[in-house]
């Protein structure tokens, strides 16, 4: 059997950066997979993914990497290409690279045979306490059907539900968006040495 | 130069050479650090600094309080659970609902996983490579080291050809040049003095521990639904419990039951048989290397946690130690209440915030997040680029929390240090076998090293812990009480207008609060302070220093340009600054920087 995992690695308090996130709970929320592929919101986490990546035979990462092209622009890479993406251009807070998990798992012998990573250049990080921006979340959509392309080749068949399943996490994207306090209430902005170098 | 004496019993002296690391690697989030050496190069200054900026606090304004869980979750790659059990207990405390006894067990087996996974991943991935010099490991001879391994320990994987293969893969992936984790160690420094089999022991092990921890985070998709996030319900748990159900889905069953149990035994064993027989060997080889106390022989604080019995706040009902202890009296257990406007109180006067007199502290009731990054005179660089932080003005995006005045060391060292004040048996024993294992007085539970072997000890006793709450869950299921939340507040019209509580863990890092104040079914306010928001404290007004500062104080560095001293000590808090600052950090594959001036 093809154990597959798809991971969604990304901050949803942190406007795009949630993109990845976003991707795993809405293929979650409107398709049926099989038992073979497992669907992962790994947040921010690091060490702790490396268990379920060991696991897979075919690792599909969706995210919000800097590719240095145009916001809302989305990117597909595989196998050998994914892992240097995952060091150099992350912009995330896990200490622990996702590059370095991948390292690990190769150093106890068991890594994923397939990589497969659709990313998405943000548009706004700033935005603290925000969603998905507009050509970001137009995004959406587009990496779900490059996810489901990339499991058609590997003969897996997926079966979009006829109504979409409940979004009651208090952190789904609906209510999250629904509930946000005003900028008044709640203070949007970081730190001002980060909003600097962003600029630049 | 300056020479300044601070209350807390510190000479700070700035004229010696300059020394910035930033960030400090293998921890959570992002951490800058800035020493002066003597000529000697022993630490005179140490100067430490959160640089990310935390909004978690502003942005939950508004929110439901039932949800506050699910945000604060999200504020830590590591500690995850910790956050959403403080939350979900500000919450029950500001509303006045108690949760069933089953609810209490499960939420201390997750908590008590959580410290055990924390503890071995922290002690193998994020401290060993500290006091293990991987390289050195590649000249281990295998029928050596299996006649080392096979002295301090009966676990099973000990023979010359384990050790043959491992040194082998170890060999492989070094000459492939993708070091990943063992990247920008400072390899052959003289200040490792493990022996090349010790060496590949560890590292043998450092694989075990990354391979084992997959089992131990099962314990927290059963009881919270799903890993890496699992859930939380304001009330109990969200887990319904079924004994006569089969399968993985619906109601806990007695097969998930029995999966915990087992899950509970290996972790035992995995921890009597490796962790502990590892952490005494190579503690015997650094008996001489005692620095880093820092405060912990004077001033430690806990706010305890696992209670035995729901829903009894009292410091007896915590099987975890609550309490304080001030300028080093052991003799004298303070107890800690964390409403006292006069007992916790946050100082800005060194932090990037703005409160309406920088000069007074505030409880975290009435605490205020809002940024104001403003430089002091002698601060070098820019604004964007800081070359040398001015430790005079303010210096960190962490604030200075104090207890009645003073500046506290929080985590496992703290809370054993209380627990062995109290003699508490569960505690003592095994801190009095260990130090009279390695012939040690207990004034050397003082310094990095103990603050390690305490982080050991404990994992050794939540482990057994783990054991003794999925028993007892187990009774209480078997006499037939299958309650696991109580609802009859659920609904926000069961509310009064206003209402305030705090909760409090625990967390593998050491004491945790989340303050919450709700107004008309909302939260109106909300402050978390987080176990390294007290350890890496900058000055206060008084001009203390905090744990981490005071820790580094005295420490001789063998080299300057190497100091693999200054972050064995820093790592030995298990310093989580995605927290206790927060998340806006552009690269988080930057190298280390070291600069000596």
């Amino acid at each position: 059997m093809n154990r597959i995992l798809i991971l969604g690695i990304g901050n949803v308090l942190w406007a795009d950066e949630g993109f990845g996130v976003r991707v795993v709970q809405a293929l979650q929320r409107n398709y049926d997979f099989p038992e073979s592929v497992r669907l992962m919101d790994g947040g921010t986490q690091g060490l702790a993914l490396l268990p379920y990546v060991q696991e897979a035979d075919t690792l599909i990462i969706a995210d919000a990497v800097d590719f240095k092209c145009d916001p809302g622009t989305l990117v597909e890479l595989r196998d050998a290409e994914v892992p240097a993406y995952l060091g150099a251009k992350k912009m995330s807070l896990h200490q622990v690279s996702f590059q370095e998990v991948l390292a690990l798992g190769e150093l106890l012998g068991h890594t994923p045979r397939h990589l497969y990573l659709v990313g998405v250049q943000p548009c706004v990080l700033e935005d603290y306490g925000g969603s998905l921006s507009e050509p970001v979340k137009a995004m959406l959509e587009p990496a779900m059907a490059r996810i489901l392309q990339y499991l058609a080749e590997l003969d897996i068949v997926v079966e979009k539900r006829t109504q979409a399943g409940p979004d009651s996490d208090p952190l789904g994207m609906a209510a999250y968006e629904a509930r946000r306090p005003s900028a008044g209430e709640a203070c949007r902005v970081g730190d001002e040495r980060f909003l600097a170098l962003r600029s630049d | 130069m300056t020479v300044t004496q601070t209350p807390n019993g510190f000479k700070l002296d700035d004229s010696g050479k300059r020394i910035v690391v930033d960030p400090v690697t293998r921890i959570e989030g992002h951490m800058r650090c800035e020493v002066n050496l003597d000529e000697n190069n022993v630490i005179r200054n140490a100067v430490s600094s959160g640089t990310m900026w935390r909004g978690l606090e502003v942005i939950l304004k508004g929110r439901d309080p039932r949800d506050a869980w699910a945000f604060t979750e999200r504020i830590c790659g590591v500690c995850t659970g910790t956050h959403a059990l403080t939350s979900v207990r500000a919450v029950e405390d500001a509303l006045g609902i108690s949760i069933p006894e089953n609810a209490n067990s499960i939420r201390n087996i997750m908590q008590l996983t959580l410290q055990v996974h924390d503890h071995l991943v922290h002690f193998y991935h994020l401290h060993a490579l500290d006091w293990v010099d991987v390289v050195s490991a590649l000249k281990a001879d295998p029928k050596a080291t299996s006649e080392l391994a096979q002295s301090i320990s009966p676990w099973a994987k000990s023979s010359p050809g384990y050790f043959h293969d491992i040194a082998t893969r170890l060999k492989k992936f070094v000459e492939s040049g993708q070091l990943g984790p063992f990247a920008n160690g400072y390899w052959g420094n003289p200040a490792y003095k493990l022996p090349p089999e010790a060496n590949l022991m560890a590292v043998a092990h450092y694989l075990e521990a990354l391979d084992f921890q997959k089992e131990i985070v099962k314990i927290h998709t059963v009881y919270g639904g799903k890993n890496p996030h699992p859930n939380w319900l304001v009330g109990g748990v969200p887990c319904a419990i079924n004994v006569d159900d089969i399968g993985a889905v619906g109601g806990i069953n007695m097969e998930r039951l029995n999966l915990v149990s087992s899950i509970i035994d290996q972790t035992i064993e995995f921890i009597e048989q490796v962790y502990l027989p590892d952490l005494q060997a190579i503690a015997s080889f650094y008996k001489d290397w005692l620095y880093g106390g820092g405060l912990s022989s004077t001033n430690v604080l806990a706010y305890g946690d696992i209670p035995e019995k729901a829903n009894d706040p009292s410091a007896d009902n915590l099987r975890l130690p609550r309490g304080a202890i001030i300028n080093g009296n052991l003799k004298e257990i303070h107890e800690v209440d964390l409403r006292d406007p006069a007992q916790i109180q946050e100082f800005v006067t060194h932090s990037w915030y703005r409160y309406p007199d920088d000069e007074i502290g505030l409880h975290p009731f009435d605490g205020v997040t809002e940024p104001n990054f403003v430089l002091g005179r002698n601060t070098k660089g820019t604004r964007t680029n800081i070359e040398n932080l001015d430790e005079s003005a303010k210096y960190s995006w962490i604030k200075a929390p104090r207890w009645r005045g003073h500046a506290m060391e929080v985590g496992p060292l703290a809370r054993y240090i209380v627990g062995y004040a109290k003699g508490m048996p569960e505690i003592k024993e095994p801190v009095d076998k260990l130090l009279r294992d390695l012939g040690l007085p207990l004034d050397a539970l003082f310094s990095t090293l103990g603050r390690t072997a305490a982080r050991g000890l404990e994992a050794q006793y939540c482990a057994r812990l783990m054991r003794h709450f999925q028993d007892k869950l187990m009774r209480n299921i078997k006499a037939g009480d299958l309650s696991t939340a109580n609802v009859a507040k659920w609904e926000p019209k069961t509310w009064p207008a206003e209402a305030r509580g705090v909760g409090t863990t625990e967390a593998p890092r050491g004491a945790l609060g989340h303050w919450v104040k709700v107004k008309d079914g909302k939260i109106e306010n909300y402050q978390c302070i987080v176990p390294t928001t007290w350890n890496g404290s900058p000055r206060d007004p008084a001009g203390n220093v905090g744990a981490f500062e005071a820790a580094l104080m005295n420490t001789q560095v063998e080299k300057a340009e190497e100091p693999l001293e200054i972050l064995r000590t820093l790592h030995s808090f298990d310093p989580c600054l995605a927290c206790s600052t927060h998340v806006m950090d552009r690269d988080g594959q930057e190298l280390t920087r070291i600069r000596v001036r």
